[in-house]
């Protein structure tokens, strides 16, 4: 297959010394082996983000956005953007989605870019990694690269809310999409039953809302334990951080023993096709995914 | 009388008018059936705090009882999970109704001061446009140095600190928190461009929304 190229929207989140720095290490090692070409949208700003919506209203987010779809156009013609961050991917989508149906939204957005001395010619295409790896690639030709299977590991796929909803993956369930157990079984590992594959982490009421995100998150990691995971999965950043790094405090609050890593999709994908544990940026976990270290090359 | 109350003034005994003129999607209230399937498929319904259920905000919406709509705190309550809108058997966009809700009590200032997410979702949105990148470091801790008002609260800060000081180290040693980001950290190049722009995205809002006549935005 020849090189695909991409203008790469990484988000905030993905930056070096940001708390999912480690999934874009991922990304790069299994790009690397797929032949994917990634070029930073240059210059490329914040999406605004899930929780922006509150102080920013509804022009302004939309021309946030549009920033990044103007630059992309300009400086990367004809490249769609793929975003890795699940936030990022919905919020582009749905300034994309307004912006096109309302002539009105349009015109704004136009006049406002102009003082950036930008404007939108060509609307491109946006979308997430885990689109480009299903739509573009496929299962079977995913498959191709394993060279370390993940022969024995057991992984709860857990999606969450913003791959899947309202958008999600082309010809996927909203109530049980399949690609990601379809990703880790493609590995060689074991996708076992998961019944909170699509409840919400909370969010960004992670932070504002703790006590009410962390019940959330109880149960999130409580069906994984019992349908038999040692890891979860996901392809979002927050659903990572917000999954991983409160089981200190949601053991003392509910006398739980929760200690389960939670994983980025590329990881398993770096692992699987041969990378080491750093090339995975397995050392960027904050509960270290021993398990999937011990077969790392 | 200030623009905000000649405003509310004259769509004292149309609220759902008001909405839909103002708030994102309002135009959608009035489709409506009272199923709950919103109510039931919400992850924070079944929360302390949560007054009313987005189908009861749409019928209070409908029977005009703004003071109480636009003061509560449920549509804070919004994860932006989307399970309401792939749900709803209408296809109404609940989630962006709720946010345009809540900025619509943001804007006319009605919506309740010690809501931590309305806190939050200030701090955020600031701390993304100064720089066009968030900052993450500036952003929790912002957070935990405010109190639920938004005002500095260094005793409360530091309280909330030693209780994220695991959280924090743990990030430390996995390399995803920098503590030099609180001295710059990422930053776009053209901030000056951005800020022009939202300056002049914020003009324009204001003028399409709580100045316009109906539903000019559309």
């Amino acid at each position: 297959m020849a090189t695909k190229n991409y203008a790469f929207y990484p988000g905030c989140s993905s930056q070096k010394g940001a708390s999912a720095s480690n999934y874009l290490t991922s990304v790069e090692s299994m790009c690397k082996t797929l032949d994917i070409s990634l070029t930073e949208i240059p210059d490329w700003n914040c999406c605004g983000a899930s929780i922006g919506y509150g102080e920013a209203g509804e022009l302004p987010r939309h021309v946030l956005n549009a920033r990044n779809f103007a630059l992309a156009e300009t400086n990367l013609p004809g490249q769609d953007i793929v975003a890795t961050c699940a936030a990022c991917w919905l919020g582009a989508k749905e300034s994309k989605e307004r912006i096109e149906h309302s002539s009105q939204l349009m015109a704004d957005t136009q006049e406002a870019l102009k003082e950036a001395g930008l404007q939108i010619k060509v609307m491109p295409e946006i979308r997430h990694m885990a689109e480009v790896l299903v739509e573009d690639f496929g299962f079977d030709e995913l498959g191709k690269h394993v060279k370390n299977p993940l022969q024995g590991l057991k992984f709860a796929g857990y999606v969450g809310c913003q791959t899947n909803r309202p958008f999600g993956i082309a010809g996927e369930n909203f109530e049980n999409p399949m690609y990601l157990d379809k990703i880790i079984e493609t590995m060689g590992g074991e996708a076992v039953p998961y019944d909170q594959k699509v409840t919400c982490c909370g969010g960004a009421l992670a932070f504002s809302e703790p006590d009410k995100a962390q019940a959330q998150i109880k149960d999130i990691i409580e069906a994984a334990y019992d349908g038999g995971a040692e890891m979860i999965v996901t392809p979002c950043p927050l659903c990572q951080a917000n999954v991983e790094i409160y089981q200190g405090h949601i053991n003392k609050k509910y006398n739980t023993k929760f200690n389960i890593p939670v994983l980025y999709y590329s990881q398993l994908m770096t692992i699987a096709y041969g990378g080491s544990s750093r090339d995975a940026g397995l050392d960027g976990q904050v509960i270290r995914a021993a398990k999937l270290e011990a077969i790392a090359k | 009388m200030s623009a905000n109350q000649q405003m509310a003034a004259k769509y004292k005994n149309s609220f759902l008018k008001e909405v839909e003129d103002q708030v994102e999607m309002g135009e959608w209230v009035k489709m409506c059936m009272q199923c709950g399937v919103c109510s039931g498929s919400c992850p924070t319904n079944f929360h302390p705090g949560w007054e009313h259920p987005p189908q009861e905000i749409f019928m209070m919406i409908r029977a005009g009882k703004r003071d109480e709509v636009l003061t509560s705190p449920s549509m804070w309550m919004c994860t932006s999970c989307y399970n309401c809108i792939v749900r709803c058997p209408r296809k109404l966009p609940i989630t962006h109704i709720m946010h345009g809700l809540a900025n619509y009590a943001h804007r006319l200032g009605v919506a309740p001061k010690d809501q931590p997410t309305r806190a939050f979702s200030k701090l955020f949105w600031n701390n993304a446009i100064a720089t066009g990148r968030v900052n993450e470091l500036k952003l929790s801790i912002g957070m935990y140095f405010k109190n639920a008002e938004g005002k500095l609260d260094i005793v409360g800060g530091i309280k909330k600190g030693m209780a994220m000081q695991g959280v924090a180290l743990g990030l430390l040693k996995a390399k995803r928190l920098n503590p030099f980001e609180l001295f710059g950290g990422h930053t776009c190049k053209d901030q000056k461009g951005i800020a022009a722009m939202l300056k002049k995205a914020k003009e324009l809002e204001d003028q399409r929304k709580p100045l316009s006549q109906s539903g000019a935005s559309r």
